[in-house]
């Protein structure tokens, strides 16, 4: 009897055994946009008028630049708003989730914001509708005049919530904007913001601008001008206005570039007649050569922990990309496909260097991990060149030009911005024709 | 007392009587029940379940793994791993990888052979090449990452013996799901991104209690994508609601491991 109460109880374990957790590997989903809801901001009827904004209009205004930054992602859907089910002022303080999931919600954004004493108070937050529960909240206050600001602030709280990543919508581009003819362009240096709002024009237009570049770490920009047909090398702050030269250089110089810490330039110029690898301590303005060699060594690019240096050099015979350690040593050849490769970039994430490459006639923008290997040609035209990073190594923006006529007619140039992987390519808007753009930090950062 | 046997007889003969008339009508409900239609369900399950499944699995993966060796020059097999010798990280930089895949394993995923590779590979290191080093981090963490994924086939091998769903059981469960999940695009594909979620389900399949398994990690630092995906998953499983469950064997799938991961659509 005992046996078999033992064996018994041993046939109970076994059967318990058998019912061992089920485990389903899910490896695949949808690759649809989020689809998310922005509410309008609810504009609290105490708020005072300000002079020159709409304050009626504000909450609408700001959920529409909201839905804007998203859709250009590609990573979202905003919904339209005619299918929402719930007032601005009520979703705020506790959405009806079932309301709207049944829209095929996902994510929700409500808000509410008050102009009082010359001051915009605004706060958000941010729900995930299927778990019923808010996500993130956030309450900031500013000049009215900086509402755009607002939107993009509150598009990277929520960008970053949902994806785990830095936003990149406070940010600006750098640009040189170019008008007249093919033969006589006047290029002046110009900035706005990421969405190609409220442009402002930086030098005149007197002098030939060329390849300004962001300093990774705050507002200033670094860009070459010609002097008395002598190239010379300029920073520039942003914020102040100040503007001062970092130097003179004899002969060809090319595409100074900011290293990660800010405090270091490092560009090409040919001295001698060869063009090599130099950087240029912004304090102490000492000149250090980095490369020393026969060939054209240009377009150096800093990786992002400032130990190594991406740059191009013919010295195989056509034009490829190499890297080497930020001293000079241990210079190493990555690219080795047919085709000439230009004008290297160090992702900010530091994962992967875009590069433009050129091959039967044509020009493609790409991207390839550090090594040179995984390269994908995301866009290919007729002339594209000179991709920068957004701050968070997410997007490219790069400019392309148009093939002109005999005369110089139908070329334009415009700035475009593409996905890493490759999707979503948007021509961003500029007031003129545009190239050379540079991508700044993020403003709040 | 012949009177009374007389009675008890009559009595007796006339329940047996009724009982053998009634007894074909209720012998016939149970034959109209659903229950047989089960039953040879459960048959065919145990036929597509046990000999033959597995098998086809293997030949499967198989026959993937070669064809990824063949294909895609990005995917870097086991054999480059081995190539390793001759160029490979600094000590410093080593280390710092060592700790970070550390941290990004869960505890029981963290066998000892995945460390004990990278140890042996270490030994060998000579070289000085500092960007060749830098070079084959990625590949290196792509070597370990190949390691845990065959791990995870290897568990769904032995689950299909184990568990009770059949394949196309498991297969609908799976389809509803891909359907209710978006996922996360921005996230990086060369890192170890595995979500396991357990559901407690009711019988007609809604979720009674879902627990994210490693659900200290969502709230470490750096683990920013690891959140993300994490809510990703369990907002699919929630917006799937009911799961199309079997509508037998309740006591098999009531307590259920879904293994979010995805890895191979962040590559393509």
């Amino acid at each position: 009897m005992k046996k078999l109460l033992i064996l018994f109880f041993f046939k109970i374990l076994f059967i318990n055994n058998a019912f061992a957790l089920i485990e389903v590997d899910i490896t695949r989903g949808n690759l649809d946009p989020l689809p998310i809801a922005v509410s309008p901001l609810h504009v609290d009827i105490k708020s005072e008028a300000f002079d020159g904004i709409k304050i009626k209009e504000l909450g609408e205004n700001i959920s529409s630049i909201v839905e804007k930054n998203f859709k250009a992602t590609g990573l979202f859907n905003p919904l339209k708003k005619e299918a929402f089910v719930q007032k601005p002022d009520i979703a705020h303080l506790k959405p009806r989730f079932e309301d709207w999931r049944l829209i095929k919600a996902q994510a929700l954004v409500t808000g509410k914001l008050l102009v009082k004493d010359g001051k915009l108070k605004v706060e958000f937050r941010l729900w995930d509708l299927a778990a019923a529960k808010e996500m993130t909240a956030l309450a900031f206050t500013t000049t009215p005049s900086n509402w755009r600001r607002v939107a993009h602030i509150i598009s990277d709280k929520i960008y970053e919530r949902l994806t785990g990543e830095e936003g990149y919508f406070d940010t600006r581009i750098i640009f040189v904007a170019e008008s007249g003819p093919k033969n006589q362009r006047i290029k002046k240096l110009a900035i706005m913001d990421q969405d190609g709002a409220n442009t402002k024009y930086l030098t005149l237009g007197n002098e030939l601008v060329l390849t300004p570049r962001f300093n990774p770490t705050n507002q200033m920009v670094t860009y070459m001008s010609y002097f008395r047909n002598m190239p010379r090398v300029y920073l520039l702050d942003i914020e102040t206005g100040t503007q001062e030269v970092v130097g003179n250089f004899p002969g060809m110089t090319f595409a100074p570039r900011f290293s990660p810490d800010g405090k270091k330039i490092v560009m090409s110029f040919a001295k001698d007649g060869n063009s090599d690898i130099y950087t240029m301590d912004l304090d102490t303005r000492v000149v250090e050569r980095i490369t020393n060699h026969s060939s054209i060594d240009t377009s150096p690019s800093f990786s992002p922990d400032g130990k190594y240096i991406a740059f191009n050099s013919d010295r195989s015979g056509l034009q490829q990309i190499y890297v080497m350690r930020s001293d000079g040593s241990g210079v190493k050849r990555i690219t080795f496909g047919n085709g000439i490769y230009g004008t290297p970039v160090w992702s900010p994430r530091g994962d992967l260097i875009a590069f433009t490459k050129m091959r039967k006639g044509r020009f493609f923008i790409g991207v390839m991990r550090i090594d040179g290997t995984g390269e994908r040609l995301l866009t290919e035209n007729y002339y594209q060149e000179a991709p920068s990073w957004s701050p968070n190594g997410r997007v490219l923006v790069f400019y392309r030009e148009t093939k002109a006529g005999t005369k110089g007619e139908g070329f334009s140039a415009k700035l475009w911005s593409i996905d890493i992987t490759g999707y979503n390519e948007r021509r961003l808007n500029t007031e003129t024709d545009a190239s050379d753009p540079s991508w700044s930090s993020l403003l709040s950062k | 007392m012949i009177r009374s046997l007389i009675y008890s007889l009559t009595f007796h003969s006339v329940v047996i009587f009724l009982t053998i008339l009634s007894l074909p009508f209720m012998l016939r409900e149970p034959i109209d029940l659903p229950p047989i239609v089960s039953v040879e369900l459960i048959q065919i399950s145990d036929k597509t379940n046990i000999p033959y499944a597995p098998k086809a699995r293997k030949i499967i993966e198989e026959k993937k793994k070669e064809e990824e060796r063949l294909v895609s020059e990005q995917a870097p097999p086991t054999a480059k791993a081995k190539e390793k010798p001759d160029r490979i990280p600094l000590p410093d930089e080593k280390k710092e990888e060592k700790k970070i895949v550390k941290k990004k394993q869960n505890p029981e995923e963290v066998k000892p052979e995945i460390r004990q590779s990278s140890e042996f590979e270490k030994k060998e290191i000579i070289d000085t090449n500092q960007i060749a080093a830098l070079i084959d981090k990625a590949k290196e963490e792509q070597a370990v990452k190949e390691k845990t994924k065959q791990k995870i086939t290897q568990s769904s091998q032995k689950n299909s013996f184990a568990t009770g769903l059949t394949l196309s059981e498991e297969d609908a469960l799976r389809a509803q799901i891909f359907g209710c999940w978006s996922v996360p695009l921005g996230l990086p594909y060369d890192e170890d991104l595995l979500v396991r979620i357990k559901l407690k389900l009711k019988q007609d399949g809604t979720i009674m209690k879902s627990e994210i398994l490693d659900h200290q990690r969502m709230n470490r630092p750096g683990q920013k994508f690891y959140k993300v995906l994490a809510e990703s998953a369990l907002r699919a499983v929630r917006l799937c609601q009911p799961l199309k469950v079997p509508p037998t064997g309740y006591d098999k799938w009531k307590n259920i491991q879904l293994n979010f991961n995805p890895t191979e659509m962040l590559k393509g």
